[in-house]
């Protein structure tokens, strides 16, 4: 594997372009491994590296039914932050957010890690003093916030509608300074070669079909590619975790799978210097370093495993962006497209432990998993290589909705799409 | 985009009803002699098939009935609708009257 540094570009540079060898290999799934990772997206990727680099478990196979970086982790939109009031949540993506801080290095792979700032924008004095509250907990948890006034937020960004009549008048936000924005691709590719490199085999175009588990034990995994055995199976599919999972007889899980849409707009020169998010309005925007600009807003409403978005909710996206920014009408959308979420009952996710020994789960990222890439999969390699839960997770439980500790951020109740 | 035949209305434009989840789970017949366990499985769980899927929609900016809507979570093919007391299947093969 050819080390990627400023030198090897010059060397690059000067001899052809020859010097580059592929990324990973390509290799035949062998009959059996210690650990297989279901799901070649970010969390099955990083958790493939984490259980190299830091568990020393390297007779490990990814699993992916597609190609690499093919599901979410390459159609979401790269917001990280860590700004969570719940104690579980802080820490976990605050873990998330200090391993982003030092990916790239970590990978030897330029993720473009850009610490621009995420803000929260509110539109009432009850909002602003729920923010507040917010902020203080995280300052508690030690994790920087501001709190801005509506002048603060204008200072940075003067293109949204800050009348009084404006459909939410502008109040301020809260601001996360350290968080930001990455890019999507290069973190599934990052962690896909620094995993190859220490002996992790990648298996695409293998779809797992079936689980052999007897005794209540896990053996292994039927694929398209054939039996390949296993000691441990880690689940890393996101929006595909409930018929996954029925595969291996757990039924019925706290998920439902519901789309997410992502567009973006015709390039410009820097428009947006940081993250923006418009609760109200459902909507949030930020720039790539391409110059589009990237938003969203809510869920398609209604549950969906099909990788492609419908036009009311297109058009109820760029309304609600019209009514924070106006001048986003000049502009042409040029792209758009969906994933598929896997919307737990709380809005937070589960790592951990299922009732089949052997058998791991990681499921329920919502719209935030991008974000908890690096955590997630540093939690979900220490739950597999030690068979228990970090303190980080242990909180991530799938049982909690069975016994009332779910962890309910916004509190919006047992309605996934609410979340 | 699709559109929902109400059994009240006739069809009308997706945009036009609100989503109101699986329509498969039972509320406890019973709610004063129903276990935890029968409002953890009513409350949390979810097939959440990927293919057919029987599920609530309200026709809120029509005649605000609610109604059973049979769809295929994958394709977004739609099924037959039903009224609420009407049974209705993910496996229902009577074809679509959509
Ligand atoms: C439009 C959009 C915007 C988003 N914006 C943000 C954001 O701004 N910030 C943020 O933090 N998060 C965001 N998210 C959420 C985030 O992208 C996901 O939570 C996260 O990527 C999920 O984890 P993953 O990367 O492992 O998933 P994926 O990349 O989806 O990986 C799962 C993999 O499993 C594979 N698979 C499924 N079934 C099988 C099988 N039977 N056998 C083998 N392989 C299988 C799939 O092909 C897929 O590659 C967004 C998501 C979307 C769709
Ligand atoms: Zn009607």
């Amino acid at each position: 594997m050819t080390h990627y540094s400023v030198w090897s570009l010059i060397k690059g540079g000067l001899t052809g372009q020859k010097n580059w060898t592929r990324a990973w290999r390509d290799p035949e799934p062998k009959s059996s491994y210690d650990v297989i990772i279901i799901g070649g997206g970010g969390h099955g990727l990083a958790t493939a590296h984490y259980l190299a680099k830091l568990h020393g478990v390297t007779n490990v196979a990814v699993l992916e039914k597609g190609w690499l970086g093919g599901g979410n982790v390459g159609r979401n939109t790269t917001i990280v932050r860590s700004n969570y009031l719940l104690d579980a949540n802080a820490h976990f993506y605050e873990h998330s957010l200090k391993l982003w801080e030092g990916l790239s290095d970590d990978l030897n792979y330029n993720v473009m890690f850009s610490q621009r700032a995420v803000i929260n924008l509110a539109h009432s004095k009850p909002q602003l003093d729920g923010f507040a509250r917010r902020g203080n907990a995280m300052l508690l948890n030690g994790i920087d916030a501001e709190l801005l006034d509506r002048d603060g937020v204008q200072a940075m960004v003067p293109y949204f509608d800050y009348s009084e009549s404006a459909r939410f008048p502008i109040y301020g936000g809260l601001m996360q300074r350290r968080g930001g924005s990455a890019r999507h691709d290069a973190v599934a590719w990052g962690y896909a070669r620094s995993a190859d490199a220490r002996g992790v085999d990648l298996i695409q175009n293998c779809e797992v079909t079936g689980f052999r588990i007897e005794d209540g034990r896990v053996l292994g995994v039927e694929t398209t590619r054939g039996f390949i055995g296993a000691q441990k199976v880690g689940m890393a599919v996101a929006g595909h975790t409930s018929h996954v999972a029925a595969m291996a007889g757990l039924n019925r899980l706290p998920i439902e799978s519901h789309k997410l849409q992502a567009m973006v707009s015709e390039g410009l020169k820097p428009l947006i210097n940081q993250v923006y998010t418009f609760g109200a309005g459902h909507f949030y925007i930020s720039q790539s370093d391409k110059g589009g600009l990237v938003y969203g807003g809510d869920l398609d409403g209604y549950n969906s495993y099909a990788q492609r978005g419908n036009y009311p909710l297109i058009e109820h996206v760029h309304a609600a962006g019209m009514a924070l920014m106006p001048s986003l009408g000049r502009l042409r959308l040029t792209r758009h497209w969906a994933g598929v979420m896997d919307m737990s009952m709380d809005g937070s996710p589960i790592i951990g432990m299922t009732p089949i020994e052997g058998l791991y789960l990681n499921a329920g990222w919502c719209y935030g998993g991008f974000k908890a890439t690096p955590a997630s999969g540093w939690c979900f390699a220490h739950t597999i290589a030690q068979n228990r839960p970090h303190a980080l997770n242990e909180a991530f439980t799938l049982n909690r909705f069975e016994t009332g500790a779910q962890i309910d951020e916004r509190g919006a109740g047992p309605i996934p799409g609410a979340h | 985009m699709f559109i929902i035949k109400c059994p009240y209305c006739g069809e009308r434009d997706v945009t036009e009803f609100s989503y109101g989840g699986d329509a498969t789970r039972a509320y406890p017949q019973d709610p004063a002699q129903a276990t935890p366990e029968d409002w953890h499985a009513y409350v949390y769980e979810r097939d959440n098939p990927r293919g057919w899927h029987v599920e609530w929609w309200q026709h809120s900016q029509g005649c605000r009935q609610w109604l059973k809507l049979r769809r295929n979570t994958l394709t977004h093919e739609l099924g037959r609708t039903a009224l609420p007391h009407e049974p209705l299947s993910p496996d229902d093969d009577e074809g679509s009257d959509a």
